[in-house]
C-alpha cells in the first residue's frame, strides 16, 4: 500500500498534473462540484424533494442580490417555490450519478464485446462490429427518445417517474457501447500480436484469463480517456432528454429538467431558473472534457510536448 | 523411449498466391533430459517447428499433417482444452525477447502465481513461496523483493532469468528455447546459456534449443538438427556435426564461422541466399548454391542416407557412401 502510494507520488502522471494549471483548476472544480452535490442533503438549506418545505408563495423569487430578492434564497426560487441553490445541488447529484452509471454500463458492455471481437477475430469480430456500425448509424438521442417515449406511453407516467433514473442509465448505457467496443478492439488488435500474449498462451491460460487479466490492463489508457469524455457525453444526453421531457420528472429534477422547467418562464423575466442550472451543466461538462484532453495528452507518450 | 516424438510434421500457410509449406516432413525425437539443437538460417522454419510443437502456429498457418507424440499423446489432435494441460505445464517455452514476453502491466509475482494456480491448483500463499524459490534458483538476488516488481524495473538479463524461472515453475519435462539470448548483451548471453544448461542438467529437463549460433549449439547440446528451407538436411550428435559435417550446407555453415579463417583473409560464405518458401527449387532445395550439384539434385528430393547415429539428406553424400562401401 505504502509502496503503491510512493509510486504514485513519484509518477510522471502526478508531476505533469502539478505543472498543468488547466488540469489543476478543472480537477479542483470537478472535485468541488462532486463533493458539494453529493453532500447536498447535509449542506442544502432546503430539501426540494420534501413538499412540506416548499411554499408556493415563495415562487419566482429572483436571486438574493436583486431588489425583490430574498436572502433565504441566494439564487432565487423556481415556479413552485423551490430554492434554486438546493435544487441545483440535488440536480447535479442526479446528473453525475446518471453519467457515472451510464458510463459504467457502457464500459462493461463495450469492453467485453470489444475484447471478444478483437481477441477472437474472424466471424465473431465481423458480427459484433457490424452490430456496432448499425447502432452507430442511429443517433443516441433518437434511440433514447424512441425507447423512453414507448416506455412512458405503455407503462404510464406514474411508473415512469419512479423508474426514470434507471431507465436513463439503461438507455444511455446501451446506446453508446460501440464507442468503447471500437476503441478496445483497436487496442486489442495491437496488443494481441505482442509476444507476451504468446507467452501466456504457452503457459496454458484460458482465453478469458488472457483477455481480461493480460490484455485488458494493457488497453487501459485509451479506455480511461474515452471514459472521461463519455461521462461528459452521458451527462449531456441526460440533460437533452430531460429537456425534452423524457428524462427526470419535475419533482426529482436533474440539471436538464431544471433548465427545461425554467425555459417556460424565461420570457416572463425569470431567467435565473434556466440560467443557473445551465451554467452548472456547462461548467461540469467543460471541466470533465478538459480533464479528458489532459489525460489523453499524458497517457499518449507520442504527444509529449515541451 | 523418447519423451517427444515428432513424425512427418508439416505446416502450411495459405496465401493469396497459393499454399506455402513452411516446414515439410519433419521427424525427430528427443529423450528425457536430452538437449537438442535446431540450427539454420533465418526463414529455415526453425521457429515455426518450435511453435508447431505447442500448436501455437499463428493464423493463417496450420498443421497440415504429422504427429507430435508427447508421452503417447498426439498433441496435434488434442482438443484445445486438453492441450492446455500440457502447455506451460509439461512443455514450456522461452522466447527471444524478454522485453516482450513479460506482461508490462503485471508484477512478476502475479504472472508466476497465475501460472501455478492454473496448473497446480495451488493456493496463493503456496504459489508465492514456490515462485520465490524458483526465482532464487535462477540466481536472482533478493527474490522476495523482486517478486513485487514490474518487468520494466529489471534489466534484460534479469528479465530473461525471470522468464526461465517461469518456464521452470511447473517442473516441465521439455523446455523449448527459441533463440533465448539473441536480444541480450554478449556478456549476459553466456551467463544465461550457462544457467539454462545447469538447470536442465539438474532437473533432467529436455531442452530444444533453437538458434543460428553454432557456437552455442556446440557448447550446450548433445544432438543437433540442421534445417534448410523447411526441411531437416542433417541430424546427428553435435560433436560429429561440428567436426565432420557431411551435408554441403552444414559444411558451408561451419566454414563460414570466423574462427575458420585466418586474420586478414576474407570470410568464407555460402554463395547465394536461401530461397523464399514460395519458390523452393525442385529437387534438393539447396542445389542452386551447392558446389557438388549433379543432375539428380535438380530433379529429385534426396532421401535420408543413414549412418550410425546420424542421417543426411543429400545425393552427393549418398553417392560417396555407396562408392566407399
Amino acid at each position: 500500500m505504502i509502496r503503491h502510494w510512493r509510486l504514485f507520488v513519484d509518477s510522471t502522471f502526478l508531476y505533469r498534473f502539478r505543472r498543468d494549471k488547466v488540469a489543476i483548476i478543472s480537477f479542483s472544480l470537478l472535485l468541488l462540484m462532486v463533493m458539494l452535490s453529493f453532500s447536498s442533503p447535509l449542506i442544502a438549506p432546503y430539501d426540494p424533494y420534501d413538499p412540506a418545505q416548499i411554499d408556493i408563495m415563495d415562487s419566482d423569487t429572483p436571486p438574493a442580490w436583486q431588489v425583490e430578492g430574498d436572502p433565504r434564497f441566494p439564487l432565487g426560487t423556481d415556479a413552485q417555490g423551490r430554492d434554486m441553490f438546493s435544487t441545483i445541488l440535488y440536480g447535479t447529484r442526479i446528473s453525475i450519478t446518471i453519467g457515472l452509471f451510464a458510463v459504467l454500463l457502457q464500459s462493461i458492455l463495450g469492453i467485453s464485446l470489444g475484447l471478444i471481437a478483437g481477441y477472437f477475430g474472424g466471424r465473431i469480430d465481423a458480427f459484433l462490429m457490424r452490430l456496432a456500425d448499425i447502432q452507430l448509424s442511429f443517433s443516441t438521442l433518437m434511440v433514447a427518445i424512441i425507447v423512453l417515449a414507448i416506455f412512458q406511453a405503455s407503462f404510464g407516467t406514474e411508473l415512469y417517474n419512479d423508474l426514470a433514473i434507471f431507465m436513463l442509465i439503461l438507455v444511455i448505457g446501451i446506446a453508446e457501447w460501440p464507442q468503447y467496443a471500437r476503441t478496445v478492439r483497436a487496442s486489442v488488435l495491437a496488443e494481441k500480436k505482442k509476444e507476451y500474449v504468446d507467452a501466456v498462451r504457452v503457459i496454458g491460460l484460458g482465453s478469458g484469463q488472457i483477455m481480461f487479466r493480460h490484455i485488458l490492463p494493457n488497453t487501459l489508457s485509451p479506455i480511461l480517456v474515452i471514459s472521461t469524455v463519455q461521462v461528459a457525453n452521458a451527462i449531456m444526453s441526460e440533460a437533452a432528454l430531460s429537456f425534452l421531457g423524457l428524462g427526470m420528472p419535475v419533482n426529482k429534477p436533474s440539471l436538464g429538467s431544471l433548465i427545461n422547467s425554467g425555459f417556460e418562464y424565461i420570457m416572463s423575466g425569470s431567467w435565473w431558473i434556466t440560467a443557473f442550472p445551465a451554467l452548472v451543466l456547462i461548467l461540469l461538462v467543460l471541466v470533465i472534457n478538459l480533464l479528458g484532453d489532459w489525460l489523453r495528452d499524458v497517457l499518449n507518450p507520442k504527444l509529449y510536448k515541451d | 523411449m523418447p519423451i517427444l516424438e515428432v513424425n512427418n510434421l508439416e505446416v502450411r500457410f495459405p496465401m493469396r498466391e497459393g499454399e506455402l509449406i513452411a516446414i515439410r516432413d519433419i521427424s525427430f525425437s528427443i529423450d528425457r533430459g536430452e538437449r537438442l539443437g535446431i540450427v539454420g538460417e533465418s526463414g529455415a522454419g526453425k521457429s515455426v517447428a518450435a511453435f508447431a510443437i505447442l500448436r501455437l502456429v499463428g493464423r493463417p498457418g496450420y498443421i497440415s499433417g504429422g504427429q507430435i507424440l508427447f508421452e503417447g499423446n498426439d498433441l496435434a489432435s488434442l482438443s484445445p482444452e486438453q492441450l492446455r494441460q500440457f502447455r506451460g505445464n509439461q512443455i514450456t517455452m522461452i522466447f527471444q525477447d524478454p522485453m516482450m514476453t513479460l506482461n508490462p502491466v503485471l508484477t512478476i509475482g502475479t504472472q508466476m502465481i497465475e501460472c501455478l494456480q492454473t496448473h497446480k491448483g495451488m493456493r496463493r500463499r503456496e504459489a508465492r513461496e514456490l515462485a520465490v524459490e524458483k526465482l532464487r534458483s535462477v540466481a536472482i538476488p533478493s527474490p522476495e523483493a523482486r517478486i513485487n516488481q514490474y518487468p520494466h524495473e529489471l534489466s534484460g538479463g534479469m528479465r530473461q532469468r525471470v522468464v526461465i524461472a517461469i518456464a521452470l515453475l511447473t517442473d516441465p519435462e521439455i523446455i523449448i528455447a527459441d533463440e533465448p539470448t539473441t536480444a541480450l548483451d554478449v556478456t549476459i548471453q553466456a551467463e544465461i546459456m550457462e544457467l539454462l544448461l545447469e538447470l536442465c542438467e539438474k532437473h533432467q529437463v529436455a531442452l530444444i534449443l533453437i538458434t543460428h549460433d553454432l557456437g552455442v549449439v556446440s557448447e550446450i547440446t548433445q544432438r543437433a538438427i540442421v534445417m534448410y528451407a523447411g526441411r531437416i538436411v542433417e541430424e546427428g550428435p553435435t560433436r560429429s556435426i561440428i567436426e565432420q559435417a557431411r551435408h554441403p550446407y552444414t559444411q558451408g555453415l561451419i566454414n563460414a564461422l570466423p574462427e575458420r579463417t585466418r586474420p586478414g583473409q576474407r570470410l568464407n560464405q555460402i554463395p547465394g541466399s536461401m530461397p523464399t518458401l514460395m519458390q523452393i527449387p525442385p529437387g534438393c532445395a539447396f542445389h542452386p548454391r551447392c558446389e557438388h550439384v549433379t543432375d539428380v539434385c535438380r530433379t529429385q528430393v534426396p532421401d535420408y542416407t543413414r549412418f550410425d547415429h546420424s542421417r543426411v539428406a543429400c545425393h552427393w553424400v549418398a553417392v560417396q557412401e555407396q562408392t566407399s562401401v
